[in-house]
């Protein structure tokens, strides 16, 4: 009995960080089909405002309130992510709408600058990446209008573009000079988040051992959870967004302004990013390469739940999250210690954490064969079967 | 001048007989670090050559091109280390975790034929059993790839973990092993072994060729661009699919032997997520639907990518994250593809030098008509 507790327990808790990471993700895949290779770096993001939270609450006037850092690193962490996907949208997948396979690839090229970017940051390229972005958005104004108007114009465009980000690299190489000015903000290693003393112990019930942390993210995800399905549900905005989800060309005709719920719905979904992100750092020191470990996961998530239910992605993560860990801690030998050689030797093979990935992605490439469009596929009709 | 030096002919036959002097005169004038370097990244051509017609063709993007690659890699490796010794012996990793007999799976592979065989036919099994599963299914778009990507994981993960198998994250070294009688490392070996990519990325090249012209070809474009129209029509798409999915397995096990000797080692590191991403961006960039352009893709980009790595390592992920927008946002042709299209003629006339145009040439190049032009072909401005 302990044991299913036990397997329970562990199994919620690596579901609910799966919940949480691919919520976002099946959002704006509902809605958009639009698959966004950069939700893991969008994660990385937050854990990384995390940090930057933390360290404004360790030392100076903010120390006393160390223990709530966290409370406050959620709407943060949501708000830079958010924003930084809400900039990833307007900048790039807007104009590549209807070409999913090309977003895909254009998203994991955002990943890897994202990645590149947190390991290389110092001041000096900051004040260099801002100085350019300025520089390349001013030009067009300050320059004569009738310079825009030429056939040679988007050779201009291009070439401001490219003698701003010149300008941005010379200043960032001269200001690197300055030894305050080069020191990178987060380097290549990883970060150590410390959680606030209240959330480091861990709660005995009887022979089950709840960590603090873990119960945390479970009521983090339960809660992000129903504000999705409230927002989704009972908001305005939520009633467009799944008209658009449901049916985009009729939502445009009867004046939903579908661009707007794309921006508003890739906020959201990225902003729920950020906050996994918080979760994640919870669960142990994090650095650049987050993002990888666990984007397919979340894939899988969306791809075993449907397209489009919220209900698909819960069931599908915490599945996947029980499944994976009864294989990989090998629990059924306890359960049954009188097993067979053979299947006692199978047991064994697939009882580590990778090994249980193994199994379990397998086993969703069979399910998938008998149910290929998920759990809870979504009912109508469709050319595309 | 007799007709047979006309321009046309010229033109054909002239790549060729540069093909061929490169061939001779390349391994001759570099030096042996960077002649291996571009024996690699041409054998990389090979699988690029794969990509190109499952995806620049058929309209599959596969992101699980690493699972191919590195089957043909481990397919050697597992030859060569065999071969290097005596009977009875055992591979050396296999008494660090005390493992006594060689497990069942390596025994056929003692044998040059059978390895020669498996290099391309193992890999070309497993896609085409993965293929028809997923295809059957009518899964295509997006979860295709998402699914070829958490097959290339759970591969991963095997190859990774399981060290009493085949030495887990260590991977196979092929460098001391002998092949017909050299040793695999030397530049004699190396030299012949660029040589003989060369050859089978000419044998690729026709190959695709071949299956892209005629009949098959056809219903592979038509299966890019109406896969449900092709379906009424009559046509299974679900067995092209697997056969062309099968064939460019074949091409990446290829592809991932000849890396694999050329670079002395064969690990799990080539069915990492990232790599086999990286393999589509050499076929966008070189230009998709263009055969050329898959080849001229996988070597460029490698070779940038080696000299930018040696001079600036920091800024390398920066410029392929770059790549990568820049080609999908304004280049979805690649650069052969751009070529082809008339790209440059579109850019001499932006500084002025008018291309011949068969209409009145100042409206053709007026930005105002060419605006009202587009938004006329429904595309927003």
């Amino acid at each position: 009995m302990d044991l299913l507790y036990d397997t329970l327990f562990n199994g919620l808790a690596i579901g609910s960080v799966l919940v949480l990471a691919a919520l976002g993700l099946a959002v704006v895949f509902g809605l958009m089909g639009v698959i966004n290779m950069a939700h893991g770096e969008l994660m990385m993001l937050g854990a990384y405002t995390t940090f930057v939270v933390q360290n404004l609450f360790k030392d100076g006037p903010l120390e006393a309130l160390f223990p709530v850092y966290i409370l406050v690193a959620i709407p943060v962490a949501f708000v830079v992510s958010g924003l930084a996907g809400l900039l990833l949208e307007k900048t790039v997948i807007r104009r590549l709408y209807g070409r999913p396979l090309e977003t895909l690839l254009a998203t994991w090229g955002v990943s890897l600058i994202l990645q590149q970017f947190v390991r290389s940051v110092s001041s000096a390229f900051a004040i260099g990446l801002v100085l350019a972005v300025v520089l390349g958005l001013l030009i067009p104004r300050l320059t004569p209008p009738r310079l825009w108007q030429q056939r040679w114009t988007p050779l201009l465009g291009v070439g401001s573009w490219i003698g701003s980000g010149a300008v941005g690299i010379g200043v960032a190489s001269a200001l690197g000079g300055v030894r305050v000015l080069d020191q990178p903000w987060f380097s290549a290693r990883n970060i150590d988040v410390t959680a606030p003393q209240w959330l480091r112990g861990s709660i005995d019930l009887g022979a089950l051992n709840m960590p603090t942390a873990r119960l945390f993210i479970i009521a983090l995800t339960a809660i992000a959870l129903a504000a999705v399905i409230w927002f989704l549900q009972k908001s305005v905005w939520g009633v467009r967004i799944r008209a658009v989800t449901q049916n985009r060309s009729m939502s445009d005709c009867l004046g939903i302004p579908t661009e707007t719920v794309d921006a508003l719905t890739f906020l959201v979904g990225s902003g729920l990013a950020g906050v996994a992100g918080v979760a994640v750092t919870l669960l142990g020191s994090v650095g650049p390469n987050l993002g990888g470990n666990y984007i397919v996961d979340c894939f899988m998530v969306v791809v075993l739940g449907g397209v489009g239910k919220l209900v698909g992605t819960v069931v599908a993560a915490l599945g996947i999250g029980v499944l994976s860990y009864i294989v990989g801690s090998g629990s059924l030998l306890l359960v049954w210690p009188a097993m067979p050689p053979a299947l006692n030797e199978l047991v064994t093979f697939f009882a580590t954490t990778s090994m249980a990935k193994v199994l379990v992605f397998a086993l969703i490439v069979v399910f998938l064969q008998f149910r290929p469009a998920g759990l809870f596929p979504q009912k109508g009709r469709f050319v595309e079967a | 001048m007799g007709d047979w030096l006309s321009n046309r002919t010229l033109r054909r036959v002239l790549p060729w007989v540069a093909i061929v002097i490169a061939a001779l005169v390349l391994p001759v004038v570099l030096p042996p670090f960077r002649l291996n370097l571009l024996g690699r990244f041409l054998s990389l051509g090979i699988v690029a050559l794969g990509i190109d017609l499952i995806w620049g063709f058929t309209g599959l993007l596969s992101l699980g091109q690493g699972i191919f690659f590195a089957l043909g890699g481990y397919a050697l490796g597992m030859h060569l280390q065999l071969n290097a010794l005596a009977p009875g012996e055992l591979p050396e990793f296999f008494s660090l975790y005390g493992v006594k007999i060689l497990p069942a799976f390596w025994q056929p592979f003692s044998s040059p034929v059978f390895t020669l065989l498996c290099i391309w036919v193992l890999p070309a099994l497993v896609a085409g059993v993965l293929g028809y599963l997923v295809f059957r299914n009518r899964i295509k778009g997006v979860y295709f790839s998402i699914l070829t990507q958490a097959a290339l994981l759970v591969f991963f993960n095997f190859f990774n973990g399981q060290q009493k198998l085949i030495n887990g994250t260590n991977g196979l070294k092929t460098d001391t092993a002998r092949l017909f009688g050299m040793l695999v490392g030397s530049d004699g070996a190396q030299r012949a072994l660029f040589w003989l990519t060369v050859v089978l990325v000419i044998g690729s090249w026709f190959l695709c060729r071949w299956l892209t012209r005629g009949r098959f070809g056809d219903a592979l474009i038509a299966i890019r661009d109406d896969e449900p129209r092709l379906r009424f029509t009559g046509y299974n798409p679900t067995a092209y699919k697997t056969v062309v999915f099968a064939v460019a397995g074949a091409m990446a096990g290829i592809s991932g032997a000849l890396y694999t000797v050329q670079s002395g080692i064969v690990s799990p590191q080539y069915m990492a997520v990232p790599f086999s991403i990286e393999m589509v961006i050499w076929v966008a960039v070189g230009g998709r639907g263009t055969l050329i352009g898959a080849v001229l893709g996988a070597v460029v980009i490698n070779y940038a990518k080696s000299l930018v790595s040696e001079a600036l390592p920091e800024t390398w992920l920066f410029i392929q994250g770059g790549l990568f927008l820049l080609v999908v946002t304004a280049l979805p042709d690649g650069l052969v593809g751009w070529w082809r299209g008339g790209g440059l003629g579109r850019l001499l006339a932006m500084v002025g030098r008018s291309p011949r145009a068969a209409t009145y040439p100042e409206l053709d190049l007026d930005p105002a008509v060419a605006a009202e032009r587009r938004q006329l072909e429904g595309g927003e401005a």
